[in-house]
């Protein structure tokens, strides 16, 4: 009896993974499949990496990807920490509207955002670059805010009162005391913002202008003028940045824990 | 000890969305004076603390502190520290950083901060703790270190927010010792802010029991206790029996249509009153060798002593004894006139006895 129930619980659990997992694996497998035809074992190769790297078309996608996310991430992370740092001294009121505000981009379908930054940004400027960045730092920020904001909550604010009680002025007191409080909850924030504006296609799409490419995006045109294995790697390389990241993390967060335990 | 003025307080008043926390609260406080504030929660003694701080400016009125106005003077130009209730440690800093912060900020040698630091620990009773992680000690510890990050810093007053809250009552009873011993140790002024009348009674010189923003009687702990300014002082400050009388004459009250003899003179005559007795100081005796005859309604051991409730004409009368009467035992009770305390009726909704639900 207890057998048959720890097979199934096994099972059960093994099952989730094989569905959520099974398309990536295939993914990755394809990704060193010497033949071009997905149903037939040509032999391991690395060809395709080596193509996708002498791909221009892939090397400027990557390129603008990396900078793209970067400054995007960085830039939401910042506007983020100010935001929380702000509301603070807001009434409770205020902080619950803001709070649940700046949920709402999370929550809402990209797809509506999308199209919506796309609106706003025919009427004042060119779609380009600028649009891009400005459209990524927005999906960065409520994911920077959610991170930060419960470490602000918890005692900042008796501990940058106690800095300035024992003769720090109000900047010495945030960097020496407030900021290294803040730092798990900003690192987290800073890297699931990066994380979602590297995955981002969506947004992307719609905001990006003719010529410019991210990784996600180029991998859609690529794959609608045919399927090329060179695209299996690409998303492969994604798949494990990605997952690096959230490894990262989750590490942060784990040690988060760990500090509350006293 | 000296009585020299160190702070004034002057025609302090603080709102805060728009309700009244302090209304034109006046206080002195003395060099060298462990001064408590003591109050239920709400009644504006965490307030003045925190504008002694300088953590928040009074709407109207004056700090004086040494001679000189410090009311909009920043928290960090101060010379006073704080110890805050939750002890405010610096979680990324182990425990010897967090009592150097203040010694670094003025620019101290590392030979001096080195000496402070083990002079400090040895003072809070943690030395050979300089490397610890303050997360990783102790309610008890973390306090300890919070003050001797505090007193590092040779404050002239030292505040202290209702330090010992989190601590269970026997580490609570020992710190009382210790913050008594420090503050001899230093000399310097303590002000301290608690809602717990033993711990105000136990420790300090002067008690200043607030209600509702105002200072309802400040005094010794003896005069506080013994002398109750007011139902509300009274009934804060201890039990109490708070009872409707009329004052016949001098040293002559009438309460529940009996006339006893006391020694308050000055209240004029046939004038409403509320006496006070404490369940102490009512004896027990055998029915008609007192002053009133009852019977025994309900019987509690406390430990030192044992809590009885007498019916006696009409009033349920609170009474503590080493003696045990069973409920239902006729008893007389006496009282010495010595022990009865007259107080004028309250003049205002602050300074009535408060509902004991309403506060911890």
């Amino acid at each position: 009896m207890v057998k048959t129930k720890s097979f199934l619980q096994k099972f059960y659990v093994g099952l989730i993974f094989t569905i959520l997992y099974a398309p990536i694996a295939v993914l990755i497998v394809c990704s060193f499949n010497a033949s071009k035809a997905r149903t037939i074992w040509g032999g391991f190769t690395l060809d395709w990496y080596v193509q996708l790297f002498q791909n221009e078309a892939v090397i400027d996608a990557v390129k603008t990807s990396l900078m793209l996310t970067t400054s995007a991430a960085l830039i939401a992370t910042l506007l983020g920490t100010f935001a929380c740092i702000g509301m603070t001294v807001m009434s409770k009121r205020s902080q619950a509207v803001i709070g649940t505000v700046t949920n709402i981009p999370m929550l809402n379908a990209d797809i509506v955002t999308g199209i919506a930054i796309m609106l706003l940004f025919v009427r004042f400027m060119n779609l380009g670059y600028t649009s891009m960045l400005i459209g990524h730092v927005t999906l960065g920020i409520p994911y920077v805010i959610l991170n930060v904001n419960p470490r602000l909550r918890s005692a900042s604010k008796t501990t940058y009162e106690a800095a300035l009680d024992l003769g720090a002025g109000p900047v010495y007191a945030f960097i020496k005391v407030v900021l290294p409080e803040l730092m798990p909850g900003i690192m987290a924030g800073f890297l699931m913002a990066f994380t979602i504006s590297l995955d981002d296609f969506i947004i992307t799409y719609f905001t990006k202008g003719a010529g410019i490419n991210t990784i996600s995006t180029m991998l859609y045109q690529e794959v609608r003028r045919g399927i090329n294995p060179e695209m299996y790697a690409m998303s492969t390389l994604l798949f494990l940045a990605i997952l690096l990241i959230l490894f990262v993390v989750n590490r942060i967060g784990a040690k988060q824990d760990e500090m509350k335990v006293y | 000890m000296s009585k020299q003025p160190l702070i004034d307080l002057e025609h302090i008043s603080k709102s805060f969305d728009g309700e009244m926390v302090l209304d034109d609260l006046n206080l002195t406080i003395h060099e060298n004076e462990f001064l408590t504030l003591l109050g239920p929660s709400g009644c504006g003694k965490t307030t003045t603390l925190r504008i002694l701080g300088g953590f928040v400016t009074p709407d109207q009125g004056k700090v004086i502190f040494d001679g000189k106005d410090i009311t909009n003077l920043a928290p960090n130009k101060r010379n006073l520290n704080t110890v805050f209730q939750k002890y405010a440690l610096f979680p990324h800093m182990n425990v010897a950083e967090n009592i150097a912060f203040g010694l670094k900020i003025s620019g101290k040698t590392d030979a001096y901060i080195r000496d402070k630091i083990s002079y400090a620990l040895k003072l809070v009773n943690l030395e050979g703790y300089e490397k610890r992680n303050p997360m990783s000690l102790s309610g008890g510890q973390q306090q300890r270190i919070a003050i001797a990050r505090a007193i590092v810093n040779e404050p002239k007053v030292l505040l202290l927010d209702e330090p010992l809250g989190a601590l269970d009552l026997k580490l609570r009873q020992e710190m009382q010792y210790e913050l008594v011993r420090l503050k001899n140790e230093l000399g310097i002024t303590f002000v301290y802010v608690t809602h717990d009348q033993e711990e105000a009674l136990t420790m300090s010189d002067t008690v200043v029991v607030m209600n509702q923003g105002y200072i309802q009687q400040m005094g010794t702990p003896e005069d506080i206790y013994n002398e109750p300014e007011n139902a509300f002082v009274a009934d804060f400050i201890g039990d109490s029996n708070i009872i409707d009388g009329i004052m016949i004459q001098d040293k002559l009250v009438e309460i529940l249509g009996v006339r006893f003899v006391c020694v308050d003179t000055g209240f004029g005559t046939n004038k409403p009153v509320d006496v006070v007795i404490r369940p102490e100081d009512l004896i027990l005796g055998a029915p008609g060798r007192g002053v009133l005859d009852g019977v025994v309604t309900n019987l509690i051991f406390k430990g030192v002593h044992y809590e009885m409730e007498v019916m006696a004409n009409g009033y349920e009368w609170l009474v503590q004894s080493t003696v045990a009467r069973q409920p239902g035992e006729k008893v007389s009770l006496f009282v010495d006139p010595f022990n009865i305390q007259i107080m004028n009726k309250p003049a205002s909704d602050d300074e009535k006895a408060v509902d004991p639900d309403e506060y911890e």
